[in-house]
């Protein structure tokens, strides 16, 4: 089924498994369950954030979004098209329209090129998109929607710069092309306190601009909710609770997120002591052998015999949970 | 009596075109029991300070000078041996990294107890009972069996209460902790400060933290001193610090700061980016990004002045911040 009008990305029951080598050579040592069933829609204009701890899979489902690894299974669908299965044309067009951020700016943008070089290479690799005569006058518009000085720094190198500008040229690299989709991954994570804001406000504005759709993956809860139309919680691979931003955040209804949320540090000593906190025992378990039954049930404080027999599912709707006991509203 | 007093300690480096001044004159006091918060962003001196109390920093190439007085006796000009001898048994530390401050090849029984051998002179059975007391006080399951246990078996969590055990095995009267929870994830991050706070409960130890993190401060800190470019540009008591700050910077980074438990429309974005050491502006090192600066600001340093409350502010603009800070 195509997506409808608005959505602009669907992924369906996307997978990854990762064979580990086994100790004895020529053996398989088990699989790791980067990814094991997500599915979620994303909409035209909007940002959906997607949260969870390190080793959650969060970043590997980043990569498959745009088609820098195959999935296990699953799809991502683009319009009429699906990521992974897409050749030549039709492939190049894919790539044009789902554009990448990264969290590292010092090392995903190349030492040896200068500004003007690493701008001008999305236009080399698809130069049906803009008349090579008219391509520096893009690059320098691109440079000034994101706060850069075109007559200043085209021609600098990326050590030049600092952390917060190079994330801004990073962005205006994947904005080169004018694609759909952004998927950001630890955007900001990298930046410091001061320099974090400039670069939420710019990614912003951008989306009010330009009308460009987010997936924006973090493990800041807080920027997370400032920057997000809506929200999903990601647990050992699997999604366990998606809704919109402040019904997600006010009224959490997996343990896990309500977790996830009480131990996020609130920048008010007044409030201290008073608040309510879940201390979550132990780390999340590893991904090669996860859990039966619910995944979150090792360390869950409500866990049942079903939750250790029978898995539960995300049920579509506004503001779905994966949990046999969710918390009321 | 004071536990830690640091009086216009300077350190400097040598860099390519002249010296780096990486703290300039940086003076702050810890009590028994305290828990100091020094906070900063890369860059601002922060860690070399912390480092610079520990004696870890190497002379040459560092220059380090002022005065670092633990229980009033000066350590900095102590000789090497006997400021080891107090560093190792009066100041504990715990770093960011655990994975690079644990020995990788040795097991993390051997690494506890061999500090109890040498400096306490134990026997090898006293040390190893003593190693499992520690290691079950910081919450790691089957303590017994994880001593045998090399660092990289441990998660990062757990490698961080390895360090917290190996910190505090002497009794320091004072722990510094560089970063210690920011490699981890939130809920892990909960945990460590959880037990961080509960072992200073129960010691009494000072507890000079070093961080990054507004959130951090505001759930566990006494008092905060803010750094920026080498320089404490605000000192006062948590409260007064994030209730109605008097400097434009810690100003700015409070309106920077989203909340996870609400959702503001426009973050504040302080502009430009923290200025490099060894090229510091003239006159106030913040005015390039504050918006409150005027000409005095751009060609005199404002000193770090003692406002009413026993707080302190290096603005002078301070009284307009705090009109407009004051809730």
């Amino acid at each position: 089924m195509p997506p409808g009008d608005d959505v602009v990305l669907r992924v369906e029951n996307l997978v990854k498994h990762f064979p580990l080598k086994g100790r004895i050579p020529f053996t398989s040592g088990g699989v790791v369950k980067a990814v094991d069933g997500v599915s979620f829609d994303l909409r035209r204009g909007e940002t959906l954030g997607v949260v969870g701890e390190s080793g959650c899979g969060k970043s590997t489902l980043a990569r498959m979004l745009v088609g820098l690894e195959q999935p296990t299974s699953g799809a991502v669908r683009f319009g009429e098209s699906v990521v992974h299965t897409a050749k030549g044309r039709e492939l190049r067009a894919l790539r044009r329209r789902i554009q990448i951020v990264l969290q590292d700016p010092y090392t995903s943008l190349n030492p040896r090129r200068t500004i003007r070089e690493i701008l001008l290479q999305p236009f080399e690799i698809h130069p049906d998109v803009l008349d090579r005569r008219r391509r520096i006058d893009r690059i320098r518009d691109l440079l000034d929607l994101v706060g850069l000085d075109p007559d200043l720094h085209l021609d600098r190198y990326p050590h030049q710069f600092s952390g917060g500008q190079r994330q801004r040229i990073g962005i205006a690299r994947a904005l080169a092309l004018q694609p759909d989709v952004i998927v950001c991954d630890e955007p900001v994570s990298a930046l410091d306190v001061s320099v974090q804001a400039q670069v939420v406000n710019l990614l912003e504005r951008l989306q009010e601009e330009l009308g460009v759709a987010y997936v924006f993956i973090a493990h800041d809860l807080s920027v997370v909710r400032h920057i997000s139309d809506r929200v999903a919680v990601m647990y050992l691979g699997k999604l366990v609770e998606t809704g919109p931003e402040a019904s997600l955040y006010d009224t959490p209804r997996h343990p896990y997120t309500s977790a996830l949320l009480s131990a996020v540090p609130v920048p008010e000593p007044a409030g201290r002591g008073q608040r309510q906190r879940i201390l979550l025992a132990g780390d999340p378990p590893s991904p090669v052998d996860p859990p039966s039954g619910c995944r979150f049930r090792t360390r869950c404080w409500q866990a049942t015999e079903t939750c250790a027999t029978t898995e539960p599912p995300l049920a579509a709707g506004v503001h779905p949970v994966a949990c046999h006991f969710p918390l009321a509203a | 009596m004071t536990l830690l007093e640091i009086d216009d300690l300077r350190v400097a480096f040598p860099g390519p075109s002249g010296p780096v001044n990486a703290v300039n004159g940086v003076s702050l006091k810890v009590d028994p029991g305290q828990t100091l918060a020094i906070l900063g962003e890369s860059g601002s001196g922060k860690s070399v300070t912390a480092q610079a109390v520990m004696g870890i920093l190497d002379t040459p190439p560092a220059r380090i000078s002022g005065a670092v007085r633990l229980h009033g006796r000066e350590l900095l000009t102590l000789p090497r041996k006997q400021r080891d001898r107090i560093s190792g048994e009066e100041i504990g530390m715990v770093f960011q990294d655990a994975m690079a401050a644990l020995n990788p090849v040795f097991t993390v029984g051997h690494q506890i107890m061999e500090v109890l051998r040498v400096r306490r002179g134990m026997s090898r059975a006293d040390a190893r009972r003593r190693a499992v007391e520690l290691v079950d006080r910081v919450r790691i399951p089957a303590a017994k069996d994880r001593i045998r246990d090399y660092p990289h078996q441990f998660s990062g969590g757990m490698r961080q209460r390895i360090m917290i055990a190996l910190a505090i095995c002497l009794e320091p009267d004072l722990l510094i902790a560089d970063e210690p929870t920011t490699a981890l994830d939130v809920t892990v991050q909960a945990q460590v400060m959880e037990l961080l706070a509960e072992i200073q409960r129960d010691s009494g130890m000072g507890l000079l933290l070093i961080t990054h993190d507004l959130g951090v401060v505001a759930e566990v800190a006494d008092d905060v001193a803010v750094m920026y470019a080498g320089r404490i540009v605000e000192r006062g008591t948590v409260e007064q610090i994030f209730d109605g700050p008097a400097h434009p910077y810690t100003e700015g980074l409070l309106a920077s700061m989203p909340r996870v438990d609400r959702r503001d429309d426009v973050l504040y974005a302080i502009p430009g980016a923290p200025p490099n050491p060894a090229r510091l502006p003239a006159g106030c090192p913040f005015h390039l990004r504050c918006p409150r600066a005027t000409d005095e600001c751009r060609t005199v340093l404002p000193p770090l002045e003692v406002l009413p409350a026993n707080r302190a502010s290096a603005c002078h603009h301070h009284e307009e911040v705090l009109g407009a800070t004051r809730r």
